[in-house]
């Protein structure tokens, strides 16, 4: 096996990103990397999955490489391709051949918005081959034993067509992340905005309001990362009302109808 | 713009005779011309215009209201004009004509109520968005109804038609959500807990018993919302203040200090009823909500025991599900013996419960009745964690039933379990509210045979049908010469590198893109099934049906196929054949087969259920293809005409609106003169010959949608 080249410098995490541990997943994590098995991340938008990655690679002291997915991602957006550079053609390594490559931590965030094949990639990754074809190349790439494969995605979808084939998601050794406990997540908020108690407990308390609203005109509740926004906003000096409105009601829906609910229910908390 | 000349009065008797039909109805209109003649142009058009918009309605209502509005006239403003005229005819609509004239005839209430109707707030306004505020709130799901006055029977919250307590529109909103968290708080904080029968049998004057409660209730739930929601309490505050409720006497204030305590159970309120008792009540804050005991008592009483079953049965589902998994380690033998004991702890706002020391996460429906058995009984009493044994309790006790359409009509006519939609009253350019009864039926199948004869009447073109979809399917295709791509286009690049060696410049478009199209579409077929559709009509419909369906099978598409009949607008029915997630199969043929021709065609309630299921789809593009012989048409009702047409155009309006594309097949003759005014120009296709109907439908489909 190759020993891993040195990565590029941007994508190593140099300082302690905050992340509150919730439950074992930290320790699921180190496992599973030591085994050298891919992870999952399941969870609702803005609970923290990503934080999670950062935290890790900065843990384990690996770059890391985040890729978010989108509906015209293809194998060659992963893998690399050729350009044409002064009359040549010359291969650029795409950000999953770079990961593997340097031994790194590819993070491919919301996998399901990416076309169907480039699953094809993915799973000779995956499972215990941890191996790269390059097509084009006409090269199979052998994983480091430092390299490590993380998917995550949001079950909350109700597409059909926004599902994980059960061959894709049984090679993954999964972590389930929600948003925090009331008790942590004010921690995360206060940590995150300096806010005080009071004024957390609102946010929170709007927080589960919006979360009550769930399947009854908004697709999703507050998630913490919005109410961190929100938080950041009245820390500023905004008024309360303003900044919850802007960071909450407008950004969960365009519904009028539940944009006006939601800022009475902000009305009637600040 | 000039200002034109007010109409003389011969002109203004003219108009007014014709809106009154006077050769028919005797109305006399002299004096009326009388007093709109020296009035501006504007006023009289304002006028003018109701009149003839009334008349179309109901000419005696028109000719009353003729009669009082130029009295009325410099007393309301236009806006309260227009309320006025809207209620009557709605009023005309749900009740009738005495009614309606009786709402002409008090101009002088409805004039008192002139600032309610101008500055009130509206039920129907106020509704979603209160409903979703009182959904936030948690707590047990709580129903928004328009009642008398503002009350709670622990299950619904009812506020009044209009509410104008206050002097502006936004304080009267404000003075809405306040009431609505105030009966809220009646709910979560256990005010409807209360055992009221026995707590005010003890005193001499039970109704004082009551009233003193009441207040000292609504003490306790004020200390409870200033601490739950701040913002609305300081809100309440204003409006108290503004609408000048009087200060708390100051024994009542030694109670509210004694309240706040403990203010989040009843029972501290309830304590201090025997000190209070002597006291005068003091006046009620303008957002309190009266307290009705006894409809509190019986939901609660019918409620509490529905619950108890409905909690005991789901746990024992879930000790089933959550015993049959491998993991949980208890031999199976013991566990039968006896029921499954939960324990049950509140986490937040959920819950967790705990089976043999396993914790389990419940599932939604279970944390919402934990919620309410919590709410009603102030603890989750043991007993109730016992999951039921087999057959403990008959089903039927705690199911929600669904109506069967069919018995609607039988015995005495109601609208439950029906789908109200509004109708457009084109010439009162106004909706009629809650107009059309609609309900969902299902089509009766027919032979079985039916869709094989015609599949092989017609193989040929069954066949190319099924090339030409194929073709279509796979929409897939590489493009060269892009400006980015996957990979190089060895072509260009080649040309290119030509082209530099000659001295010109480079193309940049050197790269192949594989181009996928995703076909997100979800098409709703609407087929005519009215009488008129008798015959040969129906069979070509039939028969394009089942070359739509053979071709739709081969490309994919997710389709639905509704049938639309109904005679009057009180019986608009539609007919399942298949729905979105029906497959093609043997039952959806039969109900193809099944198809026969029923009554009447009032299209505009049809096409706003049908769009309202098709929104319910997640595609991209949303088709709803109309297949119909003629106008709308109904039994013996104005639905006939411009007032069907005005009608379903307005529908068809509104599903555009909300983002379905309507498209029209048609085999009427007559069907330029309407079509294009209702679809739109480029949005419907007449087939002149019936027969050719199913070798066109397919290939209307296939051009729509590529």
């Amino acid at each position: 096996m190759d020993s891993p080249r040195p990565p590029a410098e941007s994508h190593f995490i140099t300082q302690e990103p905050y992340y509150e541990r919730v439950g074992t997943e930290v320790e699921l994590f180190d496992a599973a990397y030591a085994n050298g098995l891919p992870i999952l991340l399941k969870g609702p938008t803005g609970c923290g999955k990503t934080r999670f990655m950062e935290y890790m690679a900065w843990r384990l002291k690996r770059p890391l490489i985040t890729v978010s997915c989108h509906d015209d991602l293809t194998t060659s957006d992963l893998v690399g391709r050729y350009l044409v550079k002064g009359g040549e053609t010359i291969w650029v390594d795409g950000p999953l051949t770079r990961a593997v490559r340097a031994g790194g931590i590819c993070y491919l965030d919301e996998i399901v918005e990416a076309r169907k094949d480039t699953m094809v990639v993915i799973h000779p990754l995956a499972d215990d081959r941890r191996m790269m074809p390059i097509e084009k190349l006409g090269q199979l790439l052998q994983a480091p034993r430092e390299f490590c494969l993380a998917i995550s995605y949001n079950p909350g979808y109700q597409s059909v067509l926004k599902e994980l084939k059960q061959s894709t998601r049984q090679r993954f050794v999964a972590l389930s992340f929600d948003y925090p406990k009331a008790e942590l997540e004010a921690k995360i908020i206060r940590h995150e905005t300096g806010l005080d108690e009071a004024a957390t407990a609102k946010l929170l308390k709007l927080a589960e309001m919006t979360r009550n609203l769930k399947g009854n005109g908004l697709e999703e509740g507050a998630s913490t990362r919005l109410l961190v926004h929100a938080g950041k906003l009245i820390a500023q000096g905004i008024d309360a009302r303003a900044a919850c409105e802007g960071a909450v009601s407008l950004a969960l829906t365009d519904d009028d109808d539940m944009i006006a609910a939601v800022n009475e229910l902000i009305a009637a908390l600040f | 713009m000039a200002i034109s000349p007010p109409l003389g009065r011969e002109a203004l008797a003219r108009r007014l005779e014709a809106a009154f039909d006077v050769e028919f109805t005797f109305h006399k209109v002299d004096h009326l011309v009388e007093i709109l003649a020296p009035l501006e142009r504007d006023t009289q058009d304002f006028i003018l215009g109701w009149v003839e918009r009334i008349a179309s309605t109901n000419i005696q209502v028109s000719y009353e209201f003729t009669r009082r509005v130029v009295e009325a006239l410099d007393r309301l403003d236009r806006r309260v004009i227009e309320a006025w005229a809207v209620h009557a005819m709605d009023t005309y609509d749900s009740r009738g004509l005495r009614p309606a004239l009786e709402v002409l005839f008090k101009v002088d209430d409805f004039l008192a109520h002139a600032h309610a109707h101008a500055a009130g707030a509206f039920f129907d306004e106020v509704k979603t968005v209160l409903a979703n505020f009182l959904c936030g709130l948690s707590g047990r799901r709580l129903e928004l109804k328009s009642g008398e006055q503002p009350y709670t029977d622990s299950e619904k919250l009812f506020l009044p038609n209009v509410t104008a307590g206050m002097e502006s529109e936004a304080d009267n909103f404000l003075l809405c959500k306040a009431q609505v968290a105030f009966m809220w708080a009646q709910t979560r904080f256990g005010s409807c807990r209360t055992d009221f029968d026995t707590v005010f049998a003890g005193f001499a004057d039970p109704a004082r018993a009551l009233s003193i409660f009441q207040a000292l209730d609504g003490l306790r739930l004020e200390i409870c919302l200033a601490h739950e929601l701040p913002g609305l309490w300081r809100d309440m505050q204003t409006l108290s203040a503004r609408h000048g409720d009087a200060a708390l006497p100051p024994p009542w204030q030694a109670l509210a200090q004694a309240l706040a305590a403990r203010p989040e159970a009843p029972e501290t309120a309830l304590a201090l009823l025997n000190d209070a008792y002597p006291l005068d009540p003091p006046a009620c804050r303008i957002y309190q909500a009266a307290l009705h005991p006894q409809a509190i008592a019986e939901m609660r009483n019918a409620r509490m025991a529905r619950e108890k079953m409905l909690l005991r049965v789901k746990l024992a589902q879930l000790a089933e599900e959550h015993r049959e998994n491998p993991e949980a380690q208890i031999p199976p033998a013991d566990a039968a013996k006896k029921p499954a004991q939960f324990e049950a702890r509140q986490e937040g706002q959920g819950w967790e419960l705990t089976l043999d020391d396993q914790p389990i996460a419940p599932p939604v429906d279970v944390n919402q009745l934990l919620t309410s058995v919590l709410l009603d009984w102030g603890e989750i009493p043991p007993e109730m964690l016992t999951a039921a044994g087999d057959g403990e309790y008959d089903p039927a006790l705690y199911e929600e039933k669904e109506k069967n359409p069919d018995d609607v009509w039988q015995g005495t006519y109601h609208e439950e379990g029906a789908h109200l939609y509004p109708e457009w009253d084109h010439a009162r350019q106004h909706y009629r509210k809650n107009w059309c009864v609609l309900r969902e039926i299902d089509l009766k199948p027919g032979a079985s045979g039916y869709v094989d004869g015609v599949i092989e009447k017609y193989q040929g073109l069954v066949k190319h049908l099924r090339r030409t979809f194929e073709a279509m399917r796979d929409e897939s295709r590489l493009l060269k010469r892009q400006a980015q791509g996957d990979d190089v286009d060895i072509d260009a690049l080649v040309e290119a590198l030509a082209d530099a060696g000659d001295g010109r410049e480079m193309s940049d478009q050197l790269f192949m893109h594989m181009h996928r199209t995703d076909r997100s579409l979800a098409v709703m077929f609407m087929v005519d099934m009215s009488g008129s559709t008798r015959g040969w009509i129906n069979d070509a419909e039939r028969e394009a049906l089942v070359m739509l369906c053979e071709s739709l099978e081969t490309l994919g598409d997710r389709y639905a196929i509704y049938g639309f009949s109904g005679q009057t607008r009180k019986r608009c029915e539609i007919y399942r054949i298949k729905t979105f997630e029906q497959p093609y199969d043997a039952a959806t043929k039969a109900r193809i087969a099944g198809i026969v021709p029923q009554d009447y065609t009032r299209m505009g309630a049809a096409i706003r259920h049908l769009a309202k299921l098709l929104n319910g789809v997640d595609a991209k593009t949303k088709l709803l293809i109309t297949l119909s012989d003629g106008k709308p048409d109904d039994y013996f009702d104005v639905y006939r005409g411009a007032y069907g047409i005005e009608d379903t155009r307005q529908a068809l309006f509104e599903a555009r609106r909300s983002g379905v594309h309507p498209f029209c097949i048609t085999i009427d003759r007559e069907a330029k003169e309407y079509l294009p005014y209702m679809y739109g120009h480029a949005n419907w296709v007449e087939i002149d010959d019936v027969k050719k109907l199913p070798l066109k439908v397919a290939d209307i489909y296939r051009r729509l949608t590529t």
